[in-house]
């Protein structure tokens, strides 16, 4: 009689998922990796621009390229990976529940990696119901993933790395960008991504917002107002910007909710996005059978979640007795990766958010 | 942190204190790379791309990537290389009245060899009409074209692109 391997199943395919479906499988376990979309990759298919890092871990390369780089590893590391299939339950045992228009499936996992990602966020205001008024990430999949222009003017609202490179991209892709406005008194994201709108001569608004967009059956114009400190609105001040098509790239929220339903315990940190799995330096949270990897660990960027991922994925499988030899020093590497990439100026805030919830672990494993 | 580094728009003064730019001397010399990168972020591809290791981004992947002018022949392979296209060539003294700047480009239509077009700054406001020398488009720069442009040597250390746009004027 042949034992069997033991069964990691792994949530979401993006670059935090397929990386510890990869590690799982190569430590020797047996890899389910499901995700709800039709294809693998989560947005590491939409990031047409080169990536920033270490020359070591494939930054000055397209994050298309890492995609296609990390799923033939994922092919070749003999992990199923079942798409279109939509994790609609976990339970804390590792009895994970999936569905699509085939059926509803569930299997016993001895252990799950939720790679779940996260979601954009939305303003409210008058007009932001009309056509032409999306997420960033959405005018993302427009051109990067369907090739379809999804207007000819456009404000974009926020300028961190997702709206300055969102910015960058649909001006690739052929339209004009008629306002990068920024509620806060300075550029969120990185300069040389504010430098490379600059160069093209986009129009900033910073210490603004908008007041509302206008339009019969579509975005016509947008109207901007100028903040105070306070981020109230100064009265008086509102310009309007013709454009046809309005982009929030206003941070994401790590979806925790099947963390939730496993009773994973989480905790608060606005650094990374709001409410997050508490988990330790192996990634696994307060559920000894449960991991958490990528954004729905605390947003971050594609580079942290392919770390993340790695970790868990080594963690995981070495929590069942697998890959031990190799796990410490593994382990390590990657640690140091990630502490690389969350040094400097801006990686500094969360990398204080991330030893916050180590910390907060140690608490919750006390209780 | 600086305002103007924050905003992406970077002043003479900033310039000249980056370890990335060469000093005037250099610049007298011949091409040599400009290196606009003024904020601490974890990234260092630019070091291995030289293959004269006249780069260097240390000790840690955030210090501001260091250019060693004297050893820099001005190869341009740093170029497409810098996911934040903040690295540059100037060949200040190409004629008596003339510099080079290559800078990377991702717009399409790519500029053809002989054009001559309008070329902007940093805040990519016109500055000057300038003539497509070279447009450098190898596999390995993967998609990342980079263009020379001839223009007025008072410009060369200004001109930073050609206009979005303006291969298709």
């Amino acid at each position: 009689m042949t034992e069997k391997k033991p069964l990691i199943a792994v949530v979401g395919a993006g670059p935090a998922g397929l990386s510890a479906a990869i590690e799982a499988s190569r430590a020797g376990a047996r890899v389910l990796l499901i995700d709800e979309n039709q294809k693998p990759g989560g947005q590491l298919f939409k990031q047409i621009h080169k990536f920033f890092g270490s020359e070591a871990h494939k930054a000055g390369t397209r994050g298309v390229e890492i995609g296609r780089q990390l799923l033939a590893e994922t092919q070749a590391s003999g992990a199923e990976v079942k798409l279109g299939w939509p994790v609609y339950g976990v339970y804390p045992d590792g009895r994970v529940v999936y569905g699509s228009s085939q059926g509803a499936k569930s299997i016993l996992a001895d252990r799950v990696v939720l790679a779940a990602g996260a979601t954009e966020n939305c303003l409210a205001f008058e007009g932001s119901t009309l056509p032409g008024v999306m997420t960033a990430g959405a005018a993302q999949t427009f051109i990067n993933e369907h090739r379809v222009l999804p207007g000819q003017r456009v404000v974009m609202v926020g300028s961190g790395n997702v709206g300055l490179i969102i910015c960058y991209q649909l001006m690739q892709a052929g339209a004009q960008i008629a306002a990068l406005v920024e509620a806060g008194p300075a550029i969120g994201g990185y300069a040389v991504h504010a430098a490379k709108l600059r160069r093209a001569g986009v129009p900033v608004y910073l210490s603004h917002t908008v007041h509302r967009a206008l339009g019969q059956d579509r975005v016509e114009q947008v109207e901007l107002a100028a903040l105070d400190e306070r981020f109230q609105k100064v009265e008086g001040s509102l310009k309007t910007v013709e454009a046809d098509t309005l982009c929030m790239a206003v941070g994401l929220t790590p979806m925790v909710e099947l963390a939730a339903l496993a009773g994973c315990a989480l905790t608060e940190s606005p650094v990374l996005g709001g409410t997050v799995p508490v988990h330790n330096p192996d990634m696994r949270t307060t559920n000894p059978r449960y991991y958490v990897a990528g954004d729905i660990a605390g947003v971050e960027e594609a580079s942290t979640a392919i770390e993340e991922g790695r970790l868990a994925g080594i963690a995981a499988a070495e929590s069942l007795g697998l890959g031990t030899a190799d796990a410490p020093a593994k382990k390590a590497a990657v640690r140091e990766s990630l502490a690389a990439l969350r040094a400097g100026t801006f990686g500094a805030k969360r990398f204080t958010a991330k030893e916050a919830i180590l910390a907060q672990f140690g608490k919750e494993a006390a209780i | 942190m600086n305002e103007a580094i924050c905003a992406g728009l970077l002043t003479p003064e900033l310039l000249n204190a980056l370890p990335g730019v060469p000093d005037p001397q250099r610049m007298e010399e011949g091409p040599v790379a400009v290196i606009e990168c003024a904020q601490e972020i974890p990234c260092n591809p630019c070091c291995r791309a030289c293959p004269q290791g006249a780069i260097t981004v240390a000790p840690v992947i955030t210090a501001l990537p260091s250019l060693r002018g004297e050893v820099c022949t001005g190869c341009g392979l740093c170029i497409p290389k810098c996911p934040g296209l903040a690295i540059f060539v100037v060949h200040k003294n190409y004629t008596e009245s003339t510099s080079l700047v290559s800078f990377p480009y991702e717009y399409l239509p790519l500029p053809a060899v002989g054009d001559t077009l309008p070329c902007a700054g940093r805040d990519g406001a016109y500055l000057t009409h300038g003539v497509v020398k070279r447009v450098l488009t190898p596999t390995v720069y993967d998609h990342t074209a980079v263009v020379t442009v001839e223009v007025p040597k008072a410009h060369c250390m200004a001109v930073r692109t050609i206009e979005r746009g303006g291969a298709a004027k």
